[in-house]
């Protein structure tokens, strides 16, 4: 700090010159310092893990290795800080280290993922993907490619995905309204049902659906067949985010809209939906974009098919998890070629659905400035009362 | 309990078929209240008389927003909530057979402890959102919106800004905009418990206006820690006191100035003395 701005101004008169501001300082800013110890904490752990690992003892393999160096790492980071500052400022450093890689982990997964399917996917694609079916497929000619597309398989997850949100999405949240604002007797019973189906193998929805519906003759093979598949897996998962984002809900909205003379249904469809309003979109976007990528349960109710059938019905229909599953195991390249093309197609409608879950889970207000609230934060930091969002974006998507 | 009587023989014409306007008085005859089977209050009569502000007071855990919660019956939304005793609204029983307890709460309005706007609505939509859960469209929504927050002192801060969220406001503001809310369907009685607790010493003035302006029109029912604000807001004072393991009851209701000047009871004297509680 610049002594200046202490001193006091001169008596009786106007300062001459005007006061220089202190350049400003952020205390906990991570400086370069802190930057080469890292590094080099990280390059001694490498140096003395190479010796160690390779030269002195018997042990080999990559992954060995990498987990040996991290943990070695934090060690070492955690000794040089502890050196430099204090224990206690070293025990903080590790931790964030530690939290930060869970992170970097996470995304580097998933941008891999993402992005090596782009990869093998992008330089092959064309619109008539989109518009053809597997129904000319021929193996040989230069041409193999250009004569085939995912189609079928596209319209088949749409209208199965569509069909299954479309009979879940208000069963789950109506259930979940029972289970958060009705409640009452049963509501132990339904929690533990639903807790115990969200933990169903997906192959087991598809099994149920077969051996009651299909071998029965109830139904053939068939999209709905898929789709009733598909809602036995999205239910409970859109139903328990749900009822998260219900309960945090703050109970003075109940009690002022009940004070205000209206019904409980009433409270629950005009306060507590729209305030969750955010939360539940996400709650069931993520559940739709989940059973988007569903294979198990279709593999012996939509069964697969190489042709258009626009039918959800009737008739076996194809599906963009089918697709891949039964093509990229196929030796010809121009059916891997094709599996990776309906990955990628499948990676850009789970993106848009996303998407579409932020956008619309925006609240629309006329005039509303950005930034104040409903930037999805669950707890904002001037504690107003915001719309709720769900806790963490993705937190439906684990099993 | 005489009148709500002569309502079940005369036919019946609960005050939901033929709302009454302006303030109503509330007559409390024998009120017990119950948490899981405790008895928290017992045998309270309290009137409370039209167009008047009733303080109720008493140290924490006597039972006063309990009582509170019985005048428009959200004390049952409380899960093991039980309740004894005959609350009257101009003479009919609201517990009495045939009146629906959303009728009941949209004549006796209330104002919580801790603002509690709608976040997912707009100012303006806050304000009529307790017409459009009865169903009620004003012909001009936006002569409403301005009445009731020019009533609740709001207006001049916020006539610029009527399409932002309620959440957006700070903590006074907000608790304005509760009042402009529960005026909005105006009530006959407008229940109010500790509404400043959580505010700033000016948006508490500014609420102790809003209430003596709005008194006119609509009984006040005010529960308050705040000695000087029951000695400025009300007329009349009810002392509530819960001794050792014993439930709430009144000690003594009065005029306001009676109570703090004249007390017949000791406890009441030590009380507004600020010798306890």
């Amino acid at each position: 700090m610049s002594t200046t701005t202490l001193s006091p101004p001169p008596l009786g008169a106007a300062p001459v010159t005007p006061i220089r501001p202190p350049s400003p300082v952020r205390p906990r800013d991570f400086g370069m310092k802190d930057a080469a110890l890292l590094a080099l904490s990280a390059l001694s752990a490498l140096a003395l893990v190479w010796v160690v690992f390779y030269q002195l003892t018997l042990l080999s393999g990559a992954f060995g290795f990498l987990v040996c160096w991290y943990a070695v790492f934090l060690a070492m980071y955690w000794l040089a800080s502890a050196q430099m500052v204090d224990r206690m400022a070293a025990s903080d450093r590790v931790v964030t280290v530690a939290v930060v890689t869970g992170a970097a982990v996470v995304i580097g997964l998933l941008l891999f993922v993402v992005l090596w399917v782009s990869f093998k996917a992008v330089p092959h694609f064309s619109w008539h993907l989109l518009t053809k079916d597997q129904k000319f497929f021929q193996i040989l000619g230069p041409h193999a490619l250009s004569s085939v597309g995912v189609a079928h398989a596209v319209v088949g997850t749409l209208e199965q995905v569509g069909m299954a949100a479309l009979i879940g999405v208000p069963v789950a949240v109506a259930t979940a309204v029972f289970l958060n604002e009705v409640g009452g007797r049963g509501t132990r019973l339904v929690r533990t049902v639903v807790t115990a189906m969200s933990g169903t193998p997906s192959v087991i929805a598809g099994v149920f659906i077969y051996s009651i519906l299909i071998i029965n003759h109830v139904l053939g093979y068939s999209g709905f067949a898929a789709a009733l598949a598909l809602f036995v897996l999205l239910l409970p998962l859109v139903t328990r985010t749900t009822e998260e984002v219900l309960r945090v809900v703050p109970s003075g909205l109940r009690e002022a809209s009940l004070a205000l003379g209206a019904s409980e249904w009433r409270t629950v469809w005009s306060v507590v939906l729209p305030t969750a309003r955010s939360g539940v979109i996400t709650a069931v976007l993520l559940g739709v974009a989940r059973a988007a990528g569903e294979t198990a349960p279709l593999l012996f109710t939509a069964f697969g098919s190489q042709v258009m059938n626009y039918n959800v019905f009737s008739h076996p229909q194809g599906a963009l998890p089918l697709v891949v599953w039964s093509n990229v195991r196929q030796a010809e390249p121009v059916l891997v070629t094709l599996a990776f093309e309906a990955a990628f197609v499948l990676l850009v409608i789970v993106l848009v659905l996303f998407v579409a879950a932020r956008v619309l889970g925006r609240t629309r207000t006329r005039g509303r400035r950005r930034g104040r609230t409903g930037n999805g934060r669950l707890f904002h930091r001037n504690a107003q009362p915001v719309p709720i969002d769900l806790p963490i974006d993705i937190g439906g998507n684990y099993r | 309990m005489t009148m709500s009587a002569s309502t079940l023989i005369s036919p019946p014409t609960p005050p939901s078929a033929q709302p009454g306007t302006g303030a109503a008085s509330l007559d409390a005859r024998g009120v017990h209240a119950w948490f899981s089977g405790r008895l928290v209050l017992e045998g309270v009569d309290l009137t409370m008389e039209r167009s008047s502000v009733t303080a109720l007071i008493g140290p924490s855990g006597c039972g006063k927003s309990t009582f509170l919660r019985i005048l428009n019956r959200m004390h049952e939304v409380v899960p093991g909530a039980q309740l004894a005793g005959t609350v009257a609204l101009d003479g009919v029983d609201i517990y009495g057979p045939g009146q629906r307890a959303a009728d009941t709460r949209r004549h006796i309005g209330m104002v919580f402890q801790k603002p509690n706007p709608f976040p997912a609505m707009s100012i303006a939509d806050n304000v009529l959102s307790g017409l459009r859960f009865s169903r009620i469209s004003p012909a001009d929504r936006d002569a409403v919106v301005e009445e009731m927050l020019v009533k609740a002192g709001l207006w001049k801060e916020v006539k610029d800004r009527l399409g932002e969220l309620g959440g957006a406001l700070s903590g006074g503001q907000q608790q304005r905009l509760c009042i402009a809310r529960a005026l909005a369907v105006r009530p006959r009685v407008l229940l109010m418990d500790e509404p400043c607790s959580a505010l700033d010493p000016t948006s508490t003035r500014r609420i102790e206006e809003t209430i003596r302006d709005i008194a006119d029109e609509v009984t006040v029912v005010i529960v308050t820690h705040n000695m000087q604000q029951a000695q400025r807001v009300s007329r009349h004072c009810a002392f509530f006191l819960a001794e050792e393991n014993q439930p709430g009851r009144v000690v003594e209701s009065a005029s306001t100035t009676d109570i703090f000047t004249n007390p017949v009871d000791p406890r009441t004297e030590d009380y507004v003395h600020g010798r306890f509680g």
